[in-house]
Formats: structure tokens, C-alpha cells, sequence
């Protein structure tokens, strides 16, 4: 039984620098993680991070228009962490080698930001999460003696001890189907968001809610959940993304009649207002009939030089040609919003621990909360890092000044027969692939940019009726060798518990709040709302909500416009 | 919409069968992926086809595979694209083997055979082992950066180029094609690769590292490194991100050389200059001064060096045959080509400009884009040859051509 003081789950950005950070403070550490590090879906963050490192910004500044973006529902005190320390994080990240973009004095160099009041994001080209990605991973090479990978270990479970601490989990080895209990002192979850309940969405097939899933089910709380954040530039079949880098480089947003509509939606900020004014706005053009008949409305990056376009936009040069056949430096691409961030996960404090002694989260999975209504584009690198950082470090130093917990090993042959069950399932039930796709067509139809009672109700009796259906969906798979068929059916119960508890808690809000819109109940309401809804698992049967305060230090709420 | 069939290769080590194709078909637009395919294959009819994906736009390298006998990515390679390679090629064991093919006495034009990459092990159906080959050969190059001392209180002021250039390298994904088709490692499992020599690049030429030249002379020392590649291009083809491996490769050996003048026991920088003056003298390479020169020194007194003599004497079993077949005449060894003067005063001009200090190192500024001039071609006209990726991607091959040292041909060593 591996037993370590930290053990990692997920090893994006948030668990690798959480990783570097508790080896650091000379705890033993273990990083898990589903796929190869390198393939974590922080790689395929684009446009930038952000952080007040000019000496003319200020991280006042860069907290206000944080607190703004989030709709006045993010939490102050850890707005204000991030933004403080964010340039420090910058400086770590340059000295650990990752290759930002320099200006002509050789010094870092900055693009603007959608609803940043100046601009602030250090950038790799438009591949700045792949490029941070692997030199931390390049860092964790570096440091193979102090953290131990297992690469292709899928996490099915989180242990609490009697007591309700948590000890550890239990993973599947994918090569050769093994399971093994880790016993941890500290367990931190890295594991990232919940993308693929929906469909389309610009996040990779990993992205299963895992790390949401396997926090609630223990009982920890979820908060926020309703804050789906809908991309306002994506591929209009696939849901890939174009960077909001595009936006920040001079492209515009036009409706079909050739009109620059969001200077009626946002006259100051135009294209960079917070996403989900923008992506509203788009929606709003698409609804009235505005938009091109394949439900789009079009990004025109031809408004950016070509040679800057070429240099510091090329991966959306090549999926603008690969995946939708249009040379974006000569035309202009049909967009649409898209589903590609969540907000919500599960509840932390500003050291990343959960509701639960022992198990901590960090990056898209958990929600300290400081993206509250909506995030701004480029404080999520930050948030996986700074508080990836700190929930490594607070893990560390507590763990180091505790005895192992001893792990109930019984709890091994469950896991082994609930894995076993999967395995004998009946054939000819229901397919793992068509129960997905109606989850995915479902929360994008009812769950998106509006919302109203009757598409909420809608949404989850359909979740409901799949959580049933997902239990008898058929195998193909009966192997130990890599069963990626296993693995998705006990993702899919993932899904489903990600879905039932965001169309619950979008129920639940009765106001529009960020990325909340209720066409039932069109106003920001603070005096009822300006609060958190938690959310924590009830048995067998639906979610149980409650409130939290939403913490403000120095910004009172204030009429928000862009 | 097109039907496609494609022809799987399957394997499951816990079968203990061998490896076998499969045909599933699937109808399913042109321009839509291979790995959509798969996928859809997966959903509706087996689950149980192995393959690692995630991101489906070509960024998180998990879904290297082999199509019609040429390695890429799944989901970035459409299915007319992929259906349309390899034919009558013979080097595509995917396409002859499914029983039509006897039949029709021909192969099947809309058949797109999906196999495992190579010179790694399979594990299991397309999923490879990339651990033991590939992530250790990564491992091989100390693949973090090495602080240049004192670590500035702020960030390491660097000149915007240099960020640019090993951003190239920065911009792999580590995905594997390059290693899957790369003839050296073949013939030599050691080598240490395209793609963790790509990574090497990434320090060598990242003004912040503090150990360029131990880095290039661990690489220049080790039998397996730098001097290995063949210069096969193969690994060019196959990178579906633009890195070029083998000319970061190149740059690699060009820093050895030049910069540091590190003299290898591999002999590889001498035969790389031996082979430069030659050319530079004679027009053509002179054959027959190229070994001892190599090995004796870059003049034509090297022969008389006695490193020289031990090797011309070791070369003797497959020279002499080469003479006495009229492959080569005594003329011809003694005394070298001759080419026109003119030619000759063309050839050594190319060599003038190309030494001017200013292009002795070169970067890779091919992301850095180029000034746009007036399209030639209306915004909408389809012609492949419009598309920017494309005309970068030429851009970039012929700017070595104009700034660089004609490269040897290494396949004599």
C-alpha cells in the first residue's frame, strides 16, 4: 500500500504546482492523474494569465475588475490573494522557463484582456496553458526523487476514515487493471471541471467531473454550480475554442448584417466586456434573427495584421483551416458561445481545504469561490497556480506534523465489486455513448446562456431519468488492459451528479447573476441573492441545498456595465 | 455522406492472440476526423477499441496512430485526407489486408487502415507504450532548464527572438509521431530522437540556460545523439505541429560546431566540415577525400595523418570492389569532379554569403510570421496553397536554405 503525506489527484497545472509546492515544503508526495500529465486539459488553456506585475497596474485594480467580472458573487478575501500574488507566481513560473512573450526591451510582454481595465496577461503565443503546462512538468522531472508519479491511474474513490477525515483513495492502474488504496495524510483534488456534461464544449474528453463527483459523494459541499460559463467565441460544430486572445489582438464581433453589435450591448468595452456580457449579446443577436443561419454570428480576426496573427494567433490559424476550412487571416469565422468553464466545484477555504479534514481542491474543480458569477479570461492559469500552490504548501505543513491515518483496507474488495458489477452487466442495455449525448444536448438546450423554470424542470427529469438509465448501460469491455469502456461508464455517473446538482442549484437562484441569466427573473437581485448556493449530496435522493455569505472586503456591489 | 471503412488494428495482450485487422464502416463527412470516426465507432458498436484522446483539437498529443501507413494525429487528420494516402505504395500493410483486395486485384480507395505508431510497444490496440521509449529518451536530454546564476530578482531580460525561436520547439506536444517514423531509431534503438532532441533545442537555445555547452557536448559525445540522424526528413512529415525536429537537430549540431567547436569522438563535426570544404573546393564532394579528411584533418594533407591512414585502410574491403566495378575510377579518387569554373565561382559565392557572421546562428523566427502582401487569390478561393499555415510552413523550410551551411549527406558514415 503506497502511503505518501500528499497525495495529488490530477496533475494539470493546480496538482502539479500543488505537487512542486509540498515537495518543497519536504513533504513525500504522490501525483495521480487519469492520463499523462502533459495531456491534463490546462494545455489547452490559449490566451494568457493574468497578473498587475507592471509597475503602472496595480493589483487593487486587477482585484476590482475581478470582483466586477465575478457579478460581485466572488469571495474578496481570496480575490485579493490571487491578485497579490500573482506576480510572484509570474516571476516563479519565468525562472522555472517558461518561454512568455518578451517585448522589444526583452522584458515581458503583455496583451489585453476581456474585461480587464488594462492590460495585464503575460502570453505564450495563443498556447500559454501548453506551454506552462509542460514546464512544470519539466519541473516535476526534475524533481522525480521527492514527487512520485503514477501516469494512467484512474481515481474511482475518496476514503474518510470513521471519523470523516480523509486518508487517502483508491485507484485503477490502466495498464494492467490493479487497484491500489493510497494512504495519504493530505489528499488534494486537481482534477479539473465538468465540461463534457455538456455538449458541444470546448473541453477535452477527460474532463468529467471526477474530482466534483468524488468530493460530493463523500459529502463535501458544492457551491456555485450554476455559474456555467458560456465562451462567447467557439466553433459553431465542434465547440472548439477561439482564444479570447483574438478579441485582445483587435478582432471584432460582427452580426450578419455586417453590424459591430456589441457597441449597443457594451459602448466602452466593446468585444473585451466579461464574457458573459458578450456571449449574451451574441445570443441575444442569433435570437432575434440577426445572426447566419447556421446559428453564428462571425469573429473577424482579419482586423488584426496578419503578421501578428500569424505569430501570436497560430494555433487558431490552424483550427480556423483544420477543423472549419477558413483562413481566419483573410476572412472572418462564424462563432457562437459554448459551454467552457465552470465556476462552481467543490467549497474551499483560501488554503484550498474542503468542507472535509484532510481533502483540499484546487484549479477548476474546487470554488474558493474567486470567479464568482462569471470568471474573467486568463484568471483561471492564475487560480490553478496560486491556489494549486497554496493548497500544496497548507497540505504539507500540516501533514508533516502528523501521524499516517491508518486506511480501512476493506474498503479495497468494495471498490473491487462495484467495479466488478460494471464489468457483468447485462449486454443490450443502453449505450454509455447515446446516454452522454442526450446529457450534453440536454444541459446546452435548458442549462445555457437563458434559463427559465420550465427548461430547468425539463433538464433535470431528464438527468434523473439518465441517472437511471447510466446504471444498466451496456459494456463492451470485459478486459483489464486499459478498459477505457469501464472507465466511462463510472465517468458518466460522474457527469450525471455534476448535472443534477448545476440544474439544481440554477433552479434554485431566482434572479440572473453573471452567468445566470433567468429570462423568469431578469434582474440582479442583491437583496435576496447576493449569496452562495451550496450543495451537498442527500442520500439517494435529490441535492440538498443551503446558503453562504458571500465575503466583501473594501467593494460594494454597484450597478455593473461594460 | 462518403462511407468510409476503417480497418482497425487490433490487440489485446490478454487474448493471447496476435494482432489483427478489423474492418468497421462508418458514414461520416469528408472533413470530419479520423478520430470522430473512431469515436463514433466506439459509441454506437464497440466500446472496447483502445485509444488515448482528449482535447480533439491537436493540442493535448494523445492520439498519435498511424494512417494509411503515415503517423499523425486522429483528430486533426480528416478522413478524404487520410483515405487518400498510401496506395500502391506497398509500404501499407493495412491496405492489403483485407481480403478484397485479392479479389478487386486492387486496393480499396475509401478503406483508411488505423495502426499503432511505431518503434514503441503496443499495449494494446493504438495505445503505445510511450513510457519506455519515448518519455525516456525525454528524460535522456535533462529536460528542465538550468538557471543561468544570479536568477534576477524580476525576469531574465531576452531578446524577443530568442523567446520566438525556442517557442517552436516549446509548441511540441509531445505526441510521438516524430519517434513513431524516425529510420534511425530502427536501425539504432539507442538514438535519442527527434523528439527529445527538439526538447534539447528548447534549453540549447534559450539565453537563460546556464549549460549550453555541456548540454551540446553531452549530445555531440554520446554515440546515440546529435551525430545519429540521417537526415531523413521523416520526422519533418510527420510532426503535426510545425517543430521541424530534424532541423532543430541541425541547429543543435551547427551550435556544436560553430560555437563551441566541439570535436566529438564521434568524428561527426569533422566529417560535417570535411564534407562542407569539399564542396566549397571542388563543386561536387570529392568522395574519396572524404574519409580521411574526417579523420585526418580538413585539408588535403589529412591523409597523411596517421588517424587517417587506419581508417582509409578499414575502408579498403568496400573501396577497392567500388573501383574494380567502375563505380568510381582512379581518376576520379585521385583528383576529384571538375565543374565549369563559372559553376565552381557560383558555388563558392553561396558559401560568402552564408558564412556572413550575421547568419551564423540561426533562429526559428517562422513563427514571427511575415508581412503581409496583397493576396494573390480572391479571400474565398479554395486553392491549398492560399492557406497561411501552409505558406508558413514554406516560408520556414526555405529560410534555412538562404542563411545556413549546406548540410552533408551523412549516409556514407
Amino acid at each position: 500500500m503506497p502511503s505518501h503525506d500528499v497525495l495529488i489527484i490530477g496533475a494539470g497545472l493546480a496538482g502539479q504546482r500543488a505537487a512542486l509546492a509540498a515537495a518543497q515544503e519536504g513533504a513525500s508526495v504522490a501525483i495521480i492523474s487519469k492520463v499523462h500529465p502533459v495531456r491534463s486539459h490546462s494545455v489547452a488553456a490559449a490566451g494568457g494569465i493574468n497578473a498587475a506585475l507592471n509597475p503602472e497596474d496595480s493589483w487593487e485594480s486587477h482585484a476590482f475588475d475581478t470582483v466586477k467580472g465575478s457579478d460581485y458573487l466572488g469571495d474578496q478575501d481570496a480575490i485579493e490573494i490571487m491578485t497579490r500574488e500573482a506576480p510572484n507566481e509570474i516571476l516563479w513560473l519565468e525562472h522555472a522557463g517558461v518561454t512568455f512573450h518578451r517585448n522589444e526591451s526583452g522584458h515581458l510582454g503583455t496583451r489585453a484582456f476581456g474585461g480587464a481595465s488594462q492590460a495585464r496577461t503575460y502570453y505564450v503565443a495563443d498556447i500559454t496553458g501548453h506551454a506552462i503546462l509542460h514546464v512544470l512538468y519539466e519541473q516535476l522531472m526534475k524533481h522525480h526523487e521527492t514527487v512520485n508519479r503514477y501516469e494512467e491511474w484512474f481515481t474511482t474513490d475518496v476514503l474518510l476514515d470513521d471519523d470523516g477525515r480523509c486518508v487517502g483513495a483508491i485507484c485503477r492502474n490502466l495498464k494492467d487493471g490493479r487497484l491500489e488504496l493510497f494512504n495519504a495524510k493530505a489528499t488534494i483534488l486537481a482534477s479539473g471541471g465538468a465540461g463534457q456534461a455538456y455538449k458541444p464544449t470546448t473541453n477535452g474528453l477527460i474532463v468529467t467531473g471526477d474530482g466534483i463527483a468524488q468530493a460530493y459523494r463523500v459529502g463535501a459541499k458544492l457551491m456555485d454550480m450554476e455559474m456555467i460559463q458560456y465562451h462567447p467565441t467557439t466553433l459553431a460544430g465542434n465547440g472548439l475554442l477561439i482564444t479570447e486572445g483574438a478579441r485582445g489582438e483587435g478582432a471584432w464581433l460582427l452580426n450578419a448584417e455586417g453590424d459591430r453589435f456589441m457597441e449597443s450591448y457594451a459602448p466602452n468595452k466593446l468585444e473585451l466586456a466579461s464574457r458573459d456580457v458578450v456571449s449574451r449579446a451574441e445570443q441575444t443577436e442569433i435570437n432575434e434573427g440577426r445572426g447566419f443561419d447556421d446559428g453564428t454570428v462571425a469573429l473577424d480576426i482579419t482586423k488584426v495584421p496578419r503578421r501578428r496573427t500569424l505569430e501570436a494567433l497560430r494555433e487558431i490559424v490552424n483550427i480556423g483551416r483544420d477543423f472549419a476550412g477558413v483562413d481566419i487571416t483573410r476572412e472572418p469565422i462564424h462563432i457562437r458561445p459554448g459551454m467552457h468553464y465552470i465556476m462552481g466545484g467543490v467549497k474551499t477555504d483560501t488554503d484550498g481545504l474542503t468542507t472535509i479534514p484532510g481533502l483540499y481542491a484546487a484549479g477548476e474543480v474546487a470554488c474558493v469561490s474567486v470567479h464568482g458569477g462569471n470568471r474573467l479570461g486568463a484568471n483561471s492559469l492564475l487560480d490553478t497556480l496560486i491556489f494549486g500552490r497554496r493548497s500544496g504548501e497548507h497540505a504539507a505543513k500540516r501533514a508533516l506534523q502528523m501521524p499516517m491515518p491508518s486506511s480501512p483496507l476493506s474498503r479495497l474488495a468494495e471498490t473491487e465489486r462495484e467495479i466488478d458489477s460494471i464489468l457483468n452487466r447485462e449486454p443490450g442495455g443502453p449505450r454509455i455513448g447515446a446516454i452522454k449525448n442526450e446529457l450534453g444536448e440536454t444541459m446546452n438546450e435548458y442549462v445555457a446562456v437563458f434559463r427559465d423554470e420550465d427548461g430547468l424542470a425539463k433538464a433535470l427529469e431528464i438527468v434523473q431519468r439518465l441517472k437511471e438509465q447510466a446504471s444498466k448501460a451496456s459494456i463492451d469491455d470485459r478486459g483489464s488492459v486499459f478498459n477505457q469502456d469501464m472507465i466511462a461508464a463510472i465517468e458518466l455517473g460522474y457527469m450525471l451528479d455534476c448535472a443534477e446538482a448545476i440544474v439544481v442549484a440554477a433552479q434554485e437562484r431566482k434572479e440572473s447573476r453573471g452567468a445566470q441569466f433567468r429570462l423568469d427573473f431578469p434582474e440582479r437581485n442583491d437583496d435576496e441573492w447576493l449569496k452562495h448556493i451550496d450543495i451537498t449530496v442527500n442520500g439517494a435522493g435529490p441535492p440538498k441545498v443551503s446558503y453562504s455569505p458571500v465575503t466583501i472586503t473594501r467593494w460594494q456591489p454597484e450597478e455593473r456595465t461594460y | 455522406m462518403p462511407e468510409y471503412t476503417l480497418r482497425i488494428r487490433r490487440y489485446d495482450p490478454q487474448s493471447g492472440e496476435a494482432a489483427y485487422w478489423e474492418d468497421h464502416t462508418v458514414e461520416m463527412g469528408a472533413k470530419q476526423s479520423v478520430l470522430d470516426a473512431i469515436l463514433k465507432i466506439k459509441d454506437d458498436t464497440d466500446g472496447s477499441i483502445g485509444i488515448r484522446c482528449s482535447c480533439q483539437q491537436a493540442i493535448c498529443g494523445s492520439c498519435g496512430v498511424r494512417m494509411n501507413g503515415k503517423p499523425g494525429l486522429a483528430c486533426n487528420t480528416h478522413l478524404d485526407e487520410a483515405a487518400e494516402r498510401g496506395h500502391g505504395t506497398g509500404w501499407n500493410p493495412g491496405l492489403a489486408a483485407g481480403a478484397e483486395a485479392e479479389e478487386l486485384g486492387g486496393e480499396r480507395e475509401d478503406v483508411i487502415a488505423v495502426e499503432p505508431m511505431g518503434n514503441m510497444p503496443v499495449i494494446r490496440d493504438l495505445i503505445v507504450d510511450m513510457d519506455a521509449v519515448h518519455w525516456k529518451k525525454i528524460q535522456r536530454v535533462t529536460p528542465w532548464l538550468i538557471n543561468k546564476e544570479p536568477v534576477p530578482e524580476r525576469e531574465y531580460i531576452v531578446p524577443h527572438e530568442n523567446m520566438v525561436d525556442v517557442t517552436q520547439t516549446m509548441a511540441c506536444i509531445q505526441c510521438g509521431a516524430c519517434v513513431s517514423d524516425c529510420l534511425s531509431m530502427e536501425v539504432d534503438p539507442g538514438f535519442i530522437g527527434p523528439a527529445a532532441l527538439s526538447k534539447a533545442y528548447r534549453f540549447v537555445g534559450d539565453p537563460r540556460d546556464a549549460e549550453p555547452k555541456e548540454r551540446l557536448k553531452d549530445l555531440s559525445e554520446d554515440e546515440h545523439g546529435i551525430y545519429d540522424c540521417t537526415h531523413c526528413f521523416n520526422c519533418i512529415d510527420a510532426c503535426p505541429k510545425g517543430v521541424d525536429p530534424m532541423s532543430q537537430i541541425m541547429r543543435l549540431r551547427r551550435r556544436a560546431g560553430d560555437e563551441y567547436h566541439i570535436n566529438d569522438r564521434n568524428n561527426g563535426n569533422r566529417h560535417e566540415r570535411a564534407f562542407v570544404t569539399l564542396v566549397r573546393d571542388y563543386g561536387l564532394l570529392h568522395e574519396a577525400e572524404l574519409l580521411p579528411r574526417s579523420y585526418g584533418g580538413d585539408s588535403w594533407f589529412g591523409k597523411f595523418h596517421p588517424a587517417a591512414a587506419g581508417e582509409l585502410l578499414s575502408s579498403m574491403p568496400s573501396a577497392i570492389p567500388a573501383v574494380m566495378r567502375g563505380k568510381i575510377s582512379p581518376k576520379l579518387a585521385a583528383l576529384g569532379h571538375k565543374i565549369p569554373k563559372q559553376d565552381l565561382k557560383s558555388v563558392q559565392e553561396i558559401y560568402k554569403q552564408v558564412d556572413d557572421p550575421e547568419h551564423e546562428v540561426e533562429l526559428n523566427l517562422y513563427v514571427t510570421g511575415y508581412e503581409d502582401e496583397t493576396p494573390e487569390h480572391s479571400p474565398h478561393d479554395d486553392e491549398p496553397d492560399d492557406h497561411p499555415g501552409e505558406t508558413v510552413g514554406a516560408e520556414e523550410r526555405e529560410a534555412p536554405a538562404e542563411s545556413s551551411v549546406p548540410e552533408p549527406e551523412e549516409d556514407e558514415r
